[in-house]
């Protein structure tokens, strides 16, 4: 356990010039429905250090993914603020990608091309081309350049989409439940995949996910969110090495104790 | 190569014995059906030649020339023996054509010239109308060139505008609340009826057609660019948000390509509306271009021109529309097989 702190203390002074820090900081947020609002984010505050890979975890519906569109500056918070490097999150930027849980790729461009869109979309591509290369290299798809999505598997259309994520260079990686349409077999080596690329590159990850296990499987830390409207009910470290093993002792532990918070001790 | 060639080695006598027969048995099938074509073609040629016209027509010799010809070569198509037969594969492929074609032109020959079982001036024979070919080419040509420039001319306004038209009330809320209602009130509205009032409001019957094969082009271009526009997966736009899209990317690169399958229905519709279009103006008031030419065949009572228009315009329309498939089957290369044609 002492071993596994210090390698974690490691990795993280390693790759503490990447990744952005966070500032979440009293958001509350609502929706219209029907002319009534329907709160669904109350009071939220945590921080993120650089580098951090931070779950949260959360009954379905309950605001999570509302929470990492804030983040990512695609819709702005009722109250409360948001801050990334000290400076306010008021639009999106390339340097938060967001990977959804539909890949959403362009069905008229080919793989190559969508893993482009962001090169392309900042006039940068002419330049870096290299770099798309080297993104779908990174994911294994270097062969698929010039397929079209209908032609891909929905675990190969994830990964195409991380690939476009990643080929920007992000501070900080945002996955809205990514992997929750894929088949176990591909989700358990995309969850690999994804605590590979991190541990590479160093950008701080935030997963949505309302699988307890992939929260244990791959982050640094989880935030346990409450029903709608979302509230933190708890922040737990995972300070246990990679590659983990579901049936960890600590995490077995710590697995029961979540479950306990979501009100799901009975369970097993 | 090696990939095709691999079975045949590891074929076995047995099979290759069946494989034998079944190709056999098709090729006795394919000399048949040729054969029954040969004969249907001959039949024409003879009936032409053989049985003495009622009335007076040109071209018949030259009409029993090409039937008799097309007759030999299907006759020679039935010689084949199975080796070649690939060499004239495209004449299989048309023979059950060639015989359907050739009993509806043997019927079509003994009920007019032959027999005037159908009255004589209004269904003339088959080579009165070569004849019209042969002889008026140069008047056809002409009348198609002009209705391809006109046609060509209202289609492009029309789409243009139509297509950012469509573009704009998808995209902007503020432009849609003015135009929107507009469309909705004068589009349905078949774009002829305006024919009176644009004949007298613009300056010639010409410009005035222009207009009125434009905004029977427009309308379903707008309404169906608009439809793509506004139904593009909002996901879409968030990705591109997200890695740094402006505006003009939004537009450009997500919401148009996005659209597209939509636009080309539009142009597709816009394209039909826009024939009936250009027939009826040229008929009305252009004094040129094949519906003009339609219109001046019928009052000088020359049938076998007005048949002749007919096929030309036929091919003309056909042709378009391919072309339009066409170029659509390139440019959403990537969605195989949607709408066939």
């Amino acid at each position: 356990m002492v071993e596994a702190i210090e390698t974690h203390h490691s990795e993280a002074a390693l790759r503490e010039d990447k990744g952005a820090n966070l500032n979440v900081a009293d958001v509350s947020h609502a929706f219209a429905l029907h002319g009534a609002l329907l709160p669904v984010l109350d009071r939220v505050s945590f921080t993120v250090e650089p580098g951090e890979f931070v779950a949260l975890l959360g009954p379905s519906g309950c605001g999570k993914s509302t929470l990492l569109r804030l983040i990512a500056g695609l819709d702005a918070p009722l109250t409360g603020t948001i801050e990334s490097q000290g400076e306010k999150i008021t639009a999106p930027h390339p340097s938060r990608v967001v990977v959804f849980q539909d890949p959403t790729l362009y069905p008229w461009r080919t793989v190559w091309k969508n893993v482009a869109l962001g090169l392309e979309a900042q006039g940068r591509l002419k330049a870096e081309r290299s770099r798309v290369d080297e993104a779908l290299r990174l994911v294994g798809l270097s062969g698929f350049a010039k397929a079209f999505p209908h032609q891909l598997s929905g675990g190969m259309a994830q990964r195409v989409a991380l690939a476009r994520a990643l080929v920007n260079d992000p501070d900080l990686l945002i996955l809205d439940e990514p992997l929750g349409k894929l088949d176990s077999l591909t989700r358990i080596s995309m969850q690999g995949e994804i605590v590979r690329l991190w541990q590479q590159a160093g950008f701080t990850t935030l997963l949505v996910t309302h699988d307890i296990e992939e929260a244990l499987l791959m982050a640094t830390r989880v935030i346990v969110f409450s029903d709608r409207p979302a509230r933190i009910k708890a922040d737990r470290r995972i300070e246990r090495p990679y590659p983990r093993h579901r049936d960890d002792p600590a995490l077995v532990a710590l697995r029961r104790d979540i479950l306990g918070l979501l009100g799901l001790e009975a369970s097993w | 190569m090696s990939l095709l060639s691999s079975p045949a080695e590891v074929r076995t006598d047995a099979e290759d014995t069946r494989l034998q027969r079944k190709l056999a048995a098709v090729s006795w099938k394919r000399r048949f059906t040729a054969l029954a074509a040969a004969t249907a073609w001959f039949a024409v040629a003879g009936i032409t030649l053989a049985w003495p016209d009622l009335g007076d027509w040109g071209r018949g010799y030259e009409f029993a020339l090409g039937a008799g010809g097309l007759a030999i070569l299907f006759a020679l198509a039935s010689l084949v023996p199975p080796p070649f037969q690939r060499f004239a594969g495209k004449l299989y492929d048309f023979a059950p054509w060639g015989i359907v074609s050739g009993i509806f032109f043997a019927v079509w020959q003994s009920l007019t010239a032959k027999s005037a079982i159908l009255p004589m001036p209004f269904f003339p024979p088959p080579h009165a109308i070569l004849e019209v070919f042969t002889d008026d080419w140069g008047k056809l040509l002409e009348s198609v060139v002009a209705s391809l420039r006109l046609l060509s001319i209202g289609v492009a306004i029309g789409g243009f505008v139509g297509f950012i038209t469509g573009v704009s009330i998808g995209w902007s809320r503020a432009i849609g609340y003015w135009v929107h209602p507009i469309m909705r009130f004068i589009g349905p509205l078949p774009s002829i009826a305006w024919l009176p009032i644009a004949f007298f409001v613009f300056p010639s019957s010409w410009s005035a057609s222009i207009f009125l094969i434009a905004l029977a082009v427009g309308f379903p271009m707008a309404v169906l660019t608009w439809s793509g526009v506004a139904n593009v997966n909002p996901a879409y736009y968030d990705v591109a948000r997200t890695l740094g899209a402006n505006s003009r990317f939004l537009i450009l690169k997500v919401a148009l390509p996005a659209a597209l399958p939509q636009v080309f229905v539009g142009a597709f519709m816009g394209l039909g509306a826009s024939f009936a279009v250009l027939v009826t103006a040229e008929m009305m008031g252009v004094k040129a271009g094949l519906g003009f030419y339609l219109q001046w065949a019928q009052g000088w009572a020359a049938y076998a021109n007005m048949y002749a228009a007919l096929i030309v315009m036929s091919l003309m329309c056909s042709g378009l529309i391919t072309a339009l498939f066409k170029l659509r089957d390139h440019m959403l290369a990537y969605q195989k097989g949607a709408l066939k044609w």
